[in-house]
Parts: structure tokens; sequence; C-alpha cells
């Protein structure tokens, strides 16, 4: 196990190292943050607002002197966990429809990449803002508008790559000896497209903890009392002209969890960077 | 004479295609408009309910249902809708008593405007940097621009600005984090109050663009016909610029096209951090107070832009790759 790790280690270019050390981390901490949070999340700890470095606030203190350190790691958990969701259940239903759509072929296959052709025509952001304003932001909301968004870009991925696998040999040899059309999809098609799929997963994670910080940062994503890092980056907006840690540690944040995912995924890529 | 019957023959050929392209997008458009109503139509609390308060009677509700045709089945209300839309008259905003039709043409020329500068920059910068990383390939320029198109790709349009904003107005005290954009202002007030909300769209375009054009030169510049102008000794700026690019313009151009589509989800934040008075500011106003009629006609706004850009980039795939008018 530890030699194949090694393997794979050395195989990744640098850039892929970095990112793969940048995920690594914010699972890390979104896993056990809380636990090593200093301060309770809510508490109003520090006098100051918007106080610097101290040995008693590493990250100093936000606008209603909280601590900033405390928040972050709390906030990373929302971020990390609201999107890992999202994107397994967007890559779950498209590529459920993508199968289906494949080796039923036919009217099934027109019906449903029309509608998927309608939801990939309007803009994820835009669809999302629809979508808020119509049902509302709370936290499991949030996750379904999320996994929604992305269903259809998934779909798109999904069912190319199981077109290919659905017209090669061992599919038909499946179907003459007369397997059922779930038998052929979970066992014929989906173990061939699983890698391409997981680098998938990757990418709409990524896009997912754009679209809901960027949400979050408008003011129409997760809400108080609850604060992912998006809306840390809000909430402390008015720190900006005074360059405060409490808007620039979860902005960082934020950057380093999508930054590294991304160059993790481009390393992962069959072929490199070629 | 044989070259134009050519040409005719060709065009004639790609007319049936692209008006079918066409078509088709048309199609989408109208099904998009489909689960725009569809799901801002869901709301849970009622439109009239929303604009008298909680403390409104049920006739006051009833009556206000009434006078805003709530009361119609849905199909009906729908048709009303769509043809509000197409005439250009989409109804009255709920929250600001005015026509939708006349605040939206308010913002509309500033965001254009945005989206007009930060384009043609984009392009410019996404064009040097996509060609100059494409005939570098594998070297070091190619993976330090890789890497940092990537990291531009994943970076969230806030981070930027915010960036931005620190940088040129708090540091610097060169560029005001404000947008103040009125008919009255002069040009350079205008231009220098835009600075900081076209270089972050920009930094949210350009590296997704310049990724695509990187691309479409490098499979050029697999193609066997660079080996053959390289045997001959033809200088290596030359086969770029005069025999790898006109071949790449269909491909680039479509790049374009493709990730200009950015700029939409990037000026919803950008247009917002900065208070432009544009439409993308506008629409989130209208999900923070609920105005179904101007959202929708925001929305569909941006669906039929998207859909426009979508369109540009496949029809000039089509008339730039001959095996697809077979």
């Amino acid at each position: 196990m530890s030699t194949k790790l090694t393997t794979f280690l050395r195989g990744l270019p640098v850039s892929g190292r970095i990112g793969l050390a940048l995920v690594v981390f914010w699972l890390v901490v979104a896993l056990v943050g809380p636990w090593l949070a200093p301060y309770s999340v809510g508490a109003f700890v520090d006098q100051d607002v918007f106080s610097g470095i101290s040995s008693q606030f590493w990250l100093g203190s936000d606008y209603l002197g909280r601590d900033v350190l405390s928040r972050v790691l709390w906030g990373s958990r929302y971020t990390v966990f609201l999107a890992l969701g999202a994107a397994m259940i967007a890559v779950c239903i498209g590529t459920s429809f993508a199968l289906l759509a494949a080796i039923r072929g036919g009217w099934t296959d027109e019906v449903i990449s029309r509608a998927m052709d309608t939801f990939i025509s309007i803009p994820s952001k835009i669809f999302a803002l629809v979508l808020v304003a119509a049902f509302g932001s709370s936290l499991s909301l949030l996750l379904v508008i999320a996994a929604a968004t992305y269903v259809p870009g998934n779909f798109r991925i999904a069912r190319a790559l199981a077109m290919n696998l659905v017209a090669l040999d061992f599919v038909q040899v499946a179907r003459a000896r007369g397997e059922g059309s779930v038998h052929i999809a979970l066992r014929e098609v989906l173990p061939n497209m699983i890698h391409p799929l997981l680098a998938d997963t990757g990418l709409r994670f990524v896009f997912v903890v754009l679209l809901l910080s960027g949400l979050s940062f408008l003011g129409l994503g997760v809400q108080p009392p609850h604060a992912d890092l998006g809306s840390l980056v809000r909430e402390n907006i008015s720190g900006i002209t005074e360059g405060a840690l409490a808007i620039i540690v979860p902005a960082l944040a934020i950057a380093t969890l999508t930054v590294g995912a991304n160059l993790l995924i481009d390393a992962l890529k069959p072929g490199g960077k070629a | 004479m044989a070259a134009p019957a050519k040409t005719q023959s060709s065009l004639a050929k790609l007319a049936p295609l692209i008006i079918r392209r066409v078509l088709s997008s048309l199609l989408t458009l109208f099904l998009v408009s489909l689960v725009i109503f569809t799901v801002s139509g869901l709301l849970p609390g009622d439109a009239a309910q929303e604009v008298l308060g909680q403390s409104a009677t049920a006739e006051q509700v009833a009556a206000l249902r009434h006078d805003m045709g709530l009361d119609r089945p849905a199909h009906v209300r729908y048709v009303a809708w769509l043809g509000g839309i197409v005439r250009g008259d989409p109804g009255m905003s709920y929250v600001a008593n005015m026509p939708v039709s006349q605040i939206i043409s308010d913002r509309l020329p500033n965001s254009l405007t945005l989206a007009a500068i930060t384009a043609v920059i984009s392009t410019v910068l996404a064009l040097i940097i996509g060609i100059s990383s494409a005939i570098n390939r594998g070297g070091r320029l190619d993976s330090a621009l890789n890497v940092t198109t990537l990291s531009l790709v994943a970076m969230p349009e806030f981070l930027i600005a915010t960036l931005g904003v620190l940088i040129f107005s708090v540091k610097l005290l060169w560029l005001p984090s404000i947008a103040l954009v009125t008919p009255e202002a002069s040009w350079s007030a205008m231009l220098r109050s835009m600075a900081l909300p076209v270089f972050s769209l920009t930094c949210v375009v350009v590296a997704q663009m310049a990724r695509m054009t990187r691309a479409a030169v490098a499979d050029q510049l697999d193609r066997p016909y660079v080996e053959m102008a390289k045997l001959k000794g033809v200088p290596f700026s030359r086969i770029v610029l005069f025999h790898v690019m006109p071949n790449a313009v269909g491909p680039v151009v479509n790049a374009m096209a493709l990730s200009l589509s950015y700029l939409m989800g990037g000026a919803i934040i950008v247009e917002t951090i900065f208070n432009f008075p544009g439409l993308a500011s506008l629409m989130v106003n209208a999900v923070t107070s609920r105005d179904m009629p101007l959202l929708q006609s925001c929305a569909m706004i941006f669906c039929a832009t998207y859909l426009a850009l979508m369109l540009v980039a496949d029809i000039v795939a089509i008339l730039a790759n001959p095996r697809l008018r077979a």
C-alpha cells in the first residue's frame, strides 16, 4: 500500500502534489477543525474589532470581536461538506440519467437529452439565483439547488462516456446473453467509466464551492447563525479599508481549496498536460 | 468562373445546416422560458400576499390577485407572460412600481459597456497568452502559464475583486472602489470608475479563454503541414502567423464565444461588489426583494445572451470546419 502511494506521488507533477496537499489539508480541517477551534464559534471574545495577529487570537478578530481562526475552522466544514454532498448528488443523478439514456437509446435518450440541453442553456449562477428566489436558502435547500445546478453538466459528460462504451463488443455480448438493463448499466458500463467520472466529481466540487461561496457572499447563500467561508467574507466586508485579516483569511481559504482541487484534477488527467 | 460557383454550392450546403442550428436555439430558448416560468411560479408565498404584507385581509389579497391576473390558469399566465417578454413589455415590477422594461433599459447599456470593454481586453490578452504558451509547449513558460490560468479559473470572483480593491484603492489610492456611472460623468471619470470591475471580470474570463486558445493552436501545431513547412525551412514565426493562425481562427473564435459566457456568472458578483448599476446587480436585488417579474426578465435576457453566444460559437465552428459541412 505504502509503495503504491509513493509511486503515485512520484508520478504527480509538482503542481499536482501541491494540489493534493491543499485538498487533504482542507478535508482534514473540515473534519476535525471544530474540535481544534480555540473559542466557541459565536462567542464575542475580543473587545477590539478587526484586531491583528496576537498570541491570544492567532488570526485576529472579526467585525464583532469574534475569533477569526475559530470561525474559519467552522466555516470550512460548511463549505467542504455542502460542496462534497452536492457534487456527489449531482453526479449520481446525472450519471443515472446518462446510463438510462445511453442504454435505452431511442426516444428515451431524445427526451432526456433535450431536457438536459435546456437546463444547460441556463447559466449556472442565473439558475441558482432563480431557484433561491423561488424556494429560499436553508442549508438543505442550498444542497439541493447546488446539486440541481450541476446535474446537466455531469449528464452531458457521462452520456458521452456511456455512449462510447455501449457500442463496444462486451456490452453487445451482455445484451445477447439476455442481461437486463440494470445489470448492463451497473456491471458492464459503469465500472469502465468510473475514473473520468471521479475526475468530473472533483470538477463539480470546485464549481459548487465557487457557486455556494458566491451566493453566500451575495447574502443569498448560507444564512446566520450558520456561516460558510463565503458568509465570513461578506460579514467582514466593512473591514476591507483596513485590510483586515477577517476578510482576507476566509477568502484565501476558499481560493486555496478550489485552486488545490483544480491543480490535482489537472495532474490526474490521463496523458497529463500534453 | 469556377471559383464563385464553388462558393455558392458550399454556401447552399451550409445554409440549411445553419438554419437548423438557429431554429434549435430558438426551441431551446422557448423551453428555457418554460423552465424559468415554472420554477419562479412555484413560489410558496403568493405574489399578491407578498405585495400587501401579512396584515392584508383575504378580500384585499383576492382583489389584488385578480388585478394581477394571478387567478388565471397557469398556461394562460404563461402565454401572457411570454407574449409580454417577446413584445418587450414584461409588466410592472412588484417592488419599484415601475415598468420592468424601463428599469432594464436604464441598466442594460451599463452592463453592455462593461461587457464590451472586458471582452476586447480579455480577447487580446488571451490571444497573447494562449499563442505564446502553445508555441512553447512543454517548456517553462507553458507550465508556468498553465498553473497560473488553472489557478485563476478556480479563483472565486469576489477574491479577485476584493484583492483589487485592497491593492488599487486602499493601498495605492489609484482607483475608486465603487463604480459611480452617471450620464453626466466625464469619459475619464467613467473609465476610472470602471477600471476595477473590468480588471476583475477580465481575470475571470481570460484564464478560460487562454486555455482554450492554447488548445486550439496546439492542435494545429501537431498537423503534418506544420512539419512540412518546418522541413522546407520556413521560419517558425512565419509558420505560426501565416500557416497556423489562419487555420486556427475557427476554433479560436469558437473558444472566445464559449468563454465569454463566463462573463455572465462573473458579472453577478463583480457588479454587486462595486455597486455597478448594471443588469446583474439588478437581478441580485430582484432576488433579495423577490421581485419576480424583474427577476424573470433579467434571467431571460441572460439566457438569451448565453444561447446567442453558443450559437455564434457553433456557426463559426461549422463555417471553419469543412468536414462539418459534408
